[in-house]
């Protein structure tokens, strides 16, 4: 709110704000407390749904309630009666997850780090396909274990049969395995396999991105649909939120920082095959997209 | 030998000048790279024989390489055009051939072998379950780089049910067949004019040969097929409706049509052969080829089903997906911007966008602090047994039900042998039951009405059902009389049936 001291239109003096008490403090903690129990929401709980209430009504008691988050390290995304109090962890904050305790393979096998952390993204993208999608408030995804592994496989085909149109030896030289394509380290992983106890294979793509599911699903972040194609899930307002306003954004970051700009017009960019090239003699079907 | 001793003669005397550049050419290099990779595919085979050493126990006796190419056969017969090839039913049909190498061996052992080399050629133990071969090639400034080749053989993909399927790779399947990197239309013209030209001349063992490489290479379009539909599944702006699919579609249908009247006419040939020759080999070739050509004929079907869904798929998925109403404003584009750049970067530069993704997206986890009269408890506490079986199943109350039947077992056993009449001897009704009273009062009404019943009976069931011979009963016009039974005296006989005519018939009908 901004105040012009020069105003000669002085309005009344305000009525002094009623001092923070003790109690406010502890209503704006007992918030940020169920902020953290994220699948809790405040539609379920009366107590959460009046705080909330109370946090849009009363600015005082929303800066309070903000201010306590900021201090335990924690970022106010929205707090709304549909998401609730939707907060995330702060870099460095007790509350951020570390990809050593994600997954112990991770920590040490950089490969396997690169794939955890695709297969979130690719979830993501599979969830919000269109940029509208991650804009509209009311947008729910679907996701399914299996499609998302699909849908980077024919991501990574289309790579590969670009490079293969091109000519390009992608074959990663032996003594620097740190250049090989990332689409590479996705495609050669098996899908799947066969275990000795009937569970999924861990290390397997649909292992690692049933793993990131199960996840989200902890984190509030995903509610399970049904069993098909692997589980099938659809997305709930937190997620919308925490990849719009932070996990897109870091990503774009990084990448910028390395040189690389998609520019986009804010248009799909799942589109059809460019046919005015001609058929490869051994590709079978005119296809060009998989 | 000489010829090696001669060159490299030749290298000495020759400068080491740096114009001497090792490889003709990066064409030439190309197709040293291509020859070793297709080398490189068949080493786990070789590698099969080579390790069974390891193995223990005495499986020296077992040539694995061959039990692995028939792995690979076996899975790229039974993938499907939705799933792959049950494992279950890949090693059931495997076991056979492991058996006949070493009949002496228990069965458990050939199923030992038969699972060891279906897990060898997925390389199950591998992260990637995968195989690698290094091989080097010539850099655009004449710098050696070794690079490695990753390839699979078999592969693990998951079905629908949730279960995982095999699926053999192109890399497999070139192994095979060899030489199957061509146009998949006019391998198969070729190979069917081929086929019909080993029948004419009565060269059934060769026409096997082109026809399985025919039904190779079936599959292998229906797998094209198969990938092309599910991208359209997923996301119809990924696939070109407006020119490639129908025209594919199109092409397709006419290549199925075209496919389905030549392999009939080559079944045609083949059952004439199969009929006509006395050479017991020839015709036990020409009936497998018959059953070759059928699954041909199968799978053609198969594909064309598909082709026929695929109308539909696509307009069901252009109105769940592209009629959805765009939002006003625009957020990133997740896939555009993000994940496509991402996949061609490096893969030491990529990891930095996803490790900063995983770091913001993945949630929040509150720690956990434990008290110590919680850990107290918590190790106290008997482990909680895991329920493998589910819940106990109510033992069903069972009432017998009260044998209400008016003709007891042996009755019906003593009607029949009464009715049991040679063919060449039909009998009244009025004598049967004359005889049928003498032995039991309650008999003649059983035979009465199995009597009735011949009067019409079912001979088109008996003779789909291969039946020898069938009871009929014929009104001639007599009155039976009879001091319980009115009516006609019917005549009853039996009636032989030809069934090996008829298995013949029916054989050739199909």
């Amino acid at each position: 709110m901004i105040t012009h001291p020069d105003a000669s239109w002085a309005p009344e003096p305000e009525p002094a704000p009623a001092p923070i008490t003790p109690a406010d403090v502890a209503d704006a903690a007992r918030l940020v407390s169920f902020g953290l129990q994220a699948k809790l929401l405040p539609a379920r709980d009366a107590e959460y749904a009046e705080l909330i209430r109370r946090h849009r009504e009363d600015p005082a008691f929303a800066r309070l309630a903000d201010a306590v988050a900021t201090g335990m390290g924690l970022v106010v995304l929205e707090v709304s009666p549909r998401a609730g109090m939707a907060v995330a962890a702060a870099e460095d904050s007790v509350f951020a997850v570390r990809m050593g305790d994600y997954s112990r393979r991770a920590s040490s096998e950089s490969t396997d780090r690169f794939l955890h952390g695709l297969a979130h993204l690719a979830v993501a993208a599979m969830a919000f396909p269109r940029p509208e999608d991650l804009a509209d408030d009311g947008y729910l995804g679907r996701v399914s274990v299996n499609g998302v592994d699909a849908f980077v496989r024919q991501a990574c085909r289309r790579l590969e049969q670009q490079a293969e149109a091109e000519g390009a030896n992608t074959d990663p030289a032996s003594d620097a395995p740190g250049l090989e394509s990332a689409w590479r380290v996705w495609a050669r992983r098996s899908a799947t396999g066969a275990t000795k106890d009937a569970r999924r294979l861990a290390g397997s793509t649909i292992g690692i991105v049933s793993k990131a599911v199960l996840f989200l699903v902890d984190s509030g972040f995903l509610q399970k649909v049904s069993d098909d194609s692997g589980g099938t899930y659809r997305t709930t307002a937190r997620y919308q939120l925490q990849v719009r306003d932070l996990a897109g954004s870091a990503a774009m970051a990084e990448l910028l920082d390395l040189g690389v700009v998609a520019v986009g017009d804010g248009a799909a960019t799942l589109l059809p095959a460019d046919h005015s090239e001609d058929l490869v003699a051994d590709a079978g079907l005119p296809f060009h997209a998989l | 030998m000489t010829a090696i001793a001669d060159q490299s003669a030749e290298y000495e005397f020759r400068p080491p000048a740096a114009a001497t550049r090792p490889a003709p050419g990066p064409a030439a290099d190309e197709g040293l790279a291509r020859r070793l990779k297709a080398l490189a595919c068949t080493a786990p085979l070789h590698d099969l024989d080579n390790r069974k050493v390891n193995l223990a126990g005495e499986y020296s006796s077992y040539t694995m390489a061959e039990v692995g190419l028939a792995v690979i056969d076996l899975v790229t017969l039974n993938m499907d055009f939705d799933t792959g090839a049950d494992r279950d039913a890949v090693l059931a049909r495997l076991l056979p051939r492991a058996a006949a190498q070493n009949p002496g061996r228990a069965a458990a052992e050939h199923e030992r072998v038969a699972r060891w080399v279906l897990e060898s050629l997925i390389n199950v133990g591998s992260v990637d379950r995968g195989f690698r071969a290094v091989y080097g090639t010539f850099g655009a400034d004449g710098e050696y780089v070794r690079r490695d080749y990753d390839f699979k053989l078999i592969e693990e993909v998951p079905g629908l049910d949730g279960g995982v399927y095999l699926r053999t790779t192109d890399e497999a399947v070139n192994v095979l067949v060899g030489a199957l990197d061509t146009d998949v239309t006019s391998a198969q013209i070729a190979a069917e004019v081929k086929l019909e030209v080993l029948i004419r001349r009565g060269r059934l063992a060769d026409a096997q040969l082109a026809a399985e490489q025919a039904r190779y290479r079936t599959v292998q379009y229906a797998e094209t097929l198969r990938r092309a539909l599910e991208a359209t599944r997923r996301n119809v702006r990924a696939v070109d409706w407006m020119q490639a699919i129908p025209d594919l579609i199109d092409e397709a249908l006419d290549h199925i049509a075209d496919r389905y009247r030549h392999e009939n006419a080559i079944l045609t040939n083949i059952r004439k052969a199969r009929d006509e020759t006395e050479e017991p080999e020839h015709k036990r070739r020409a009936a497998e080829l018959v059953d070759i050509v059928k699954d041909c004929i199968r799978r053609h079907t198969q594909l064309q089903t598909r082709l026929l869904e695929a109308g539909p798929l696509f307009r069901a998925e252009q109105d769940r997906q592209a009629f959805a109403t765009p939002g006003s404003c625009s957020g990133i584009d997740l896939y555009g911007q993000l994940l496509a750049p991402l996949l061609g970067l490096p893969i030491t530069e990529a990891i930095r966008p996803t490790d900063a993704f995983f770091a913001r997206g993945a949630g929040l986890r509150t720690p956990v602090s434990v008290r110590v009269a919680d850990l107290v408890d918590l190790l106290l506490t008997p482990p909680v047994e895991r329920e493998h079986l589910g819940a106990e199943l109510p033992d069903p109350d069972l009432v017998a039900t009260p044998d209400d039947s008016r003709f007891s077992e042996a009755q019906l056993e003593a009607a029949l042998e009464l009715l049991d009449l040679p063919a060449d001897a039909p009998r009244r009704l009025s004598g049967l039951l004359a005889e049928a009273r003498h032995q039991d009062p309650e008999l003649p009404y059983l035979v009465a009405l199995l009597a009735v019943h011949a009067a019409s009976p079912p001979v088109g069931t008996a003779y789909r059902q291969g039946e020898e011979r069938l009871l009929f009963a014929v009104d001639d016009g007599t009155r039976l009389d009879d001091p319980e039974f009115g009516g006609a005296d019917l005549i009853v006989g039996s009636a032989l049936l030809d069934a090996i005519g008829m298995a013949a018939d029916r054989k050739d009908a199909k």
